[in-house]
């Protein structure tokens, strides 16, 4: 087993009085794919937004409970959520590129807030790359990420995250608005990544789930009611409700 | 039926305006030509010698100065009110806001002539005047282009950040996330994501202040010094369109100045059919987005 990324203790997380997540703890070893599962409701964004604090952006959220990313606790009073999103991307379930922006102004976005130099045109090759849209786009980098497809529109955003070089990407459902051969690119683009990169996955489709990842965890009513590696979950699950779930008798 | 005949009614509305404004400007117009009227700087009823220059100018710089003040204070109090403060803050600031949009620009005057004026008179202008720059320079005397241009945006500033914070309001949140998760601070966030989707928009609250700085009257009028002269200094009286119609029209002596009058509100009101044009134009051109339009 590879080293321990993300470490999780006991993670509760509220909006208001609603307890979306109830004492979750789980880990996820370096350079592989995690995918949550769940019906819709159950938590999954929830978790992943905690793992980047966004989730501490919403009027009226709390959490308790640890994140600890190569051992490092996220809520430390010394770490800057604006530093953590940096090696902590996320890739969300709208494609949401900046739409006034060019592709290549989109790819670089990262870069410019964080105050990296370099040289804009070779990253850029290397994430659209990465992404595998560089073929598509490379002749077009100054055109408005408004022309690509929905599809394209999430690669962009992909590369975008890719290009501050983050350690960890969460994707909150990325292709949930997207369409068979996109998706069939985005779940390709996941297997490549997990060479450089950890993973953490939210889908409701299990198809895609088993295809993609290492590990599965499935959520409900804002439990962990099982996580383990995906071919256990899906073949052989302990708890009856996962089994339920993943044979579609409920969802 | 009912309404496409009321839509037609503001088009007649409008036609009989200028026909009217025709009918009484359009023979000294003629006679002195367009471009002498617009150009001559001396407005000299004795000797009948009529020039729009002095007027115009007075119109344009205030308006100016209006928007210089406005424009910052309101979108930065947009963006606060929008993505800032907690709800209870903004219901409570909104609706000053709005209170101030009510007041009747008499009054606005008013508080012109007796607090923002001799406030001008010392210390203002005596400190603005150490810069040295030439639009800060002669007599302090409080009455004058830069008085109206401060009472102009503080009667502006209602209009736009109320549709500056519709505008804010309609800015996606998925665009907010974006940057916050590429590792924004709130204010990256707002650079990158907020205002460049906003920016269209607030472009069109700002013309909508600026028409209404450039129509204002009375408050003006009580505050400016109605001197139809053109100088470079923000300290100096001026005069505006508007003004010299309300003060001159009713007093008038002789089909001659009438006539200038009325010339005066014709191009009034071609200044803000061209503003209403080229704001369009502006919007338009920024929605295209500035990707394609640099390509």
């Amino acid at each position: 087993m590879n080293e321990t990324k993300i470490e999780v203790q006991k993670l509760n997380a509220w909006f208001k009085t609603t307890h979306a997540l109830k004492d979750v703890s789980l880990t996820v070893p370096k350079n592989t794919v995690l995918a949550i599962i769940g019906p819709s409701g159950c938590g999954k964004s929830t978790f992943v937004r905690c793992l980047n604090r966004m989730h501490e952006l919403v009027p009226g959220a709390r959490q308790s409970g640890k994140v600890l990313v190569d051992g490092q606790d996220l809520h430390a009073r010394r770490v800057d959520p604006v530093d953590l999103r940096r090696r902590v991307g996320m890739v969300f379930q709208r494609p949401n590129p900046f739409p006034t922006m060019s592709i290549f102004d989109n790819v670089v976005a990262g870069l410019r807030l964080n105050g990296i130099r370099g040289n804009y045109d070779e990253q850029v090759e290397k994430s659209l790359r990465q992404a595998a849209l560089w073929d598509e786009v490379k002749d077009r980098l100054q055109h408005s990420a408004l022309s690509l497809s929905g599809g394209q529109q999430q690669r962009l955003c992909i590369a975008r995250s890719l290009a501050i070089e983050p350690e960890v990407l969460l994707m909150d459902e990325p292709a949930s608005a997207l369409d068979p051969i996109a998706t069939a690119k985005i779940e390709e683009l996941i297997h490549d990544l997990r060479a450089t990169l950890t993973i953490v996955i939210v889908t409701h489709n299990m198809q895609q789930a088993a295809r993609v990842s290492d590990a599965t965890a499935f959520f409900y009513l804002g439990e962990l009611v099982e996580h383990g590696p995906t071919e256990e979950i899906f073949t052989n699950p302990r708890e009856p409700r996962t089994e339920d779930y993943v044979t579609g008798k409920f969802g | 039926m009912v309404l496409t005949v009321l839509g037609a009614a503001v088009l007649v509305v409008a036609a009989v305006i200028v026909a009217e404004l025709l009918r009484v400007g359009g023979p000294s117009l003629a006679q002195t030509g367009l471009w002498s009227f617009v150009k001559n700087s001396v407005w000299d009823v004795t000797r009948d010698v009529y020039g729009a220059l002095p007027f115009i100018y007075g119109t344009l710089v205030t308006s100016g100065v209006a928007l210089l003040l406005a424009l910052p204070v309101s979108v930065g109090l947009a963006l606060f009110l929008t993505e800032m403060a907690p709800p209870r803050v903004r219901s409570i600031v909104s609706f000053p806001i709005s209170l101030l949009a009510g007041i009747p620009s008499v009054v606005y005057g008013l508080w012109g002539l007796f607090v923002l004026v001799p406030l001008l008179r010392r210390p203002v202008e005596p400190l603005l005047a150490r810069t040295h720059l030439p639009i800060f320079t002669g007599a302090p005397i409080g009455l004058g282009y830069l008085a109206a241009g401060i009472v102009l945006a503080i009667m502006i500033l209602p209009t736009i950040t109320s549709i500056a914070i519709e505008v804010l309001r309609t800015v996606p949140g998925s665009l907010r996330e974006a940057a916050l998760a590429l590792g924004a601070t709130r204010w990256e966030a707002i650079r990158t994501a907020v205002l460049p989707y906003a920016r269209t928009g607030i472009i069109g609250a700002t013309m909508l202040g600026l028409g209404r700085a450039l129509g204002e009257t009375m408050a003006v009028t009580m505050v400016i010094g109605n001197s139809p002269t053109i100088r470079a200094s923000l300290f100096a009286p001026g005069y505006t369109l508007p003004a010299v119609i309300a003060n001159e029209f009713a007093e008038a002596s002789g089909a001659q100045q009438t006539g200038a009058l009325a010339a005066l509100g014709l191009l009034l009101f071609a200044v803000t059919v061209l503003l209403n044009i080229a704001a369009r134009l502006l919007v338009r051109a920024v929605r295209r987005g500035p990707a394609r339009v640099a390509a």
